[in-house]
């Protein structure tokens, strides 16, 4: 119990502190890569409470996709960071005092919060034991049947977000030499060679 | 020194008030933007995964996936919809991006 309890902290610890330096860095690639570490602990969090399957899909689909597209588009773009920095001090008050607003209100509903009564009765799909089904069977065994639709929408918007993304970033630039395979193989010789009669001491004029 | 349920909600509340906080804090810089957004998807995720886990109910893991992959796919868009930009006007300051048109 106490190894969970500093496993949680330790977890917990890093994740908030790298959070704030997601923030508060100066440089948007370190951004990116305080966000990975405080996916990682994400992950490290989901596994003490027994959500393994969705741990290691944090992992693979955030540390491995979108932390990688965040890094990528970060690097590609040629943008001066120091300008865009500008009134950080300026905005800084604003933000804490909506910050700890929102904190405090939070708070508010954390401490006056209690469960329903009746909340362990109306549970939908009690997890089974784990010793009986893992978690990702036992996640797989709700999801494709009772959510399958749920599933396939979730599909359907990654497919939409998809073309949504090839479609606005495509582009045809104008003036690049592009190799046209069919008409190179249509090229005969015919039409490539053509035989001119010269005249003696007469030159070619094209 | 047990860890129970209201330990995870409140590291999720100070992750999704860092969130809000980092929206204010980088008001020029879409990119740090979209990164905060990223967090605050992250603690919401964290408060499913901590009451399916305390309720023993399977459907806030369910859920959690849904969000992660509505997330993927909103980070994709928005990075797409951020190179366009850039590549039309030269500069991702949210000052800028008042008008519709390219």
């Amino acid at each position: 119990m106490i190894i969970q309890a500093l496993a949680f902290y330790l977890f917990a610890g890093i994740m908030v502190a790298s959070g704030v330096m997601v923030i508060a860095a100066r440089n948007p690639v370190h951004s990116v890569l305080f966000l990975i570490v405080a996916f990682f602990n994400a992950a490290a969090l989901f596994v003490l409470l027994g959500a393994e399957f969705l741990a290691m899909i944090l992992v693979v689909v955030y540390v491995g996709a979108v932390a990688v597209l965040f890094l990528f588009v970060v690097m590609m773009l040629d943008i001066d960071f120091v300008q865009l920095r500008e009134g950080f001090a300026k905005y800084l008050p604003v933000g804490a005092v909506i910050g700890l607003i929102l904190l405090g209100e939070l708070a508010l509903v954390g401490g006056s919060w209690v469960f329903a009564p009746q909340a362990a009765q109306t549970v939908k799909d009690p997890i089974p034991l784990f010793s009986q089904v893992p978690n990702t069977e036992a996640l797989g065994l709700v999801l494709y049947t009772k959510y399958v639709y749920l599933f396939q929408a979730a599909g359907l918007v990654l497919l939409v977000a998809m073309i949504g993304a090839i479609v606005l970033t495509l582009r045809r630039r104008e003036g690049v030499k592009r190799q046209r395979v069919a008409q190179q193989i249509a090229r005969n010789p015919k039409r490539s060679v053509e035989v001119k009669k010269v005249p003696v001491g007469g030159g070619i004029h094209s | 020194m047990t860890i129970g349920l209201g330990h995870y909600l409140t590291v999720a509340a100070i992750l999704f008030t860092l969130g809000v906080f980092g929206i204010f804090l980088n008001r020029k810089n879409v990119i740090v933007i979209l990164m905060s957004i990223e967090l605050m998807l992250l603690a919401v995720n964290i408060n499913l995964v901590a009451f399916s886990a305390f309720l023993n109910d399977l459907v806030g893991q369910v859920f959690a996936l849904f969000v992660l992959s509505v997330a993927a796919a909103e980070a994709a868009i928005g990075l797409a919809i951020l190179v366009t930009y850039f590549r039309n006007r030269g500069s991702i300051e949210v000052e800028d991006m008042s008008v519709m048109k390219g």
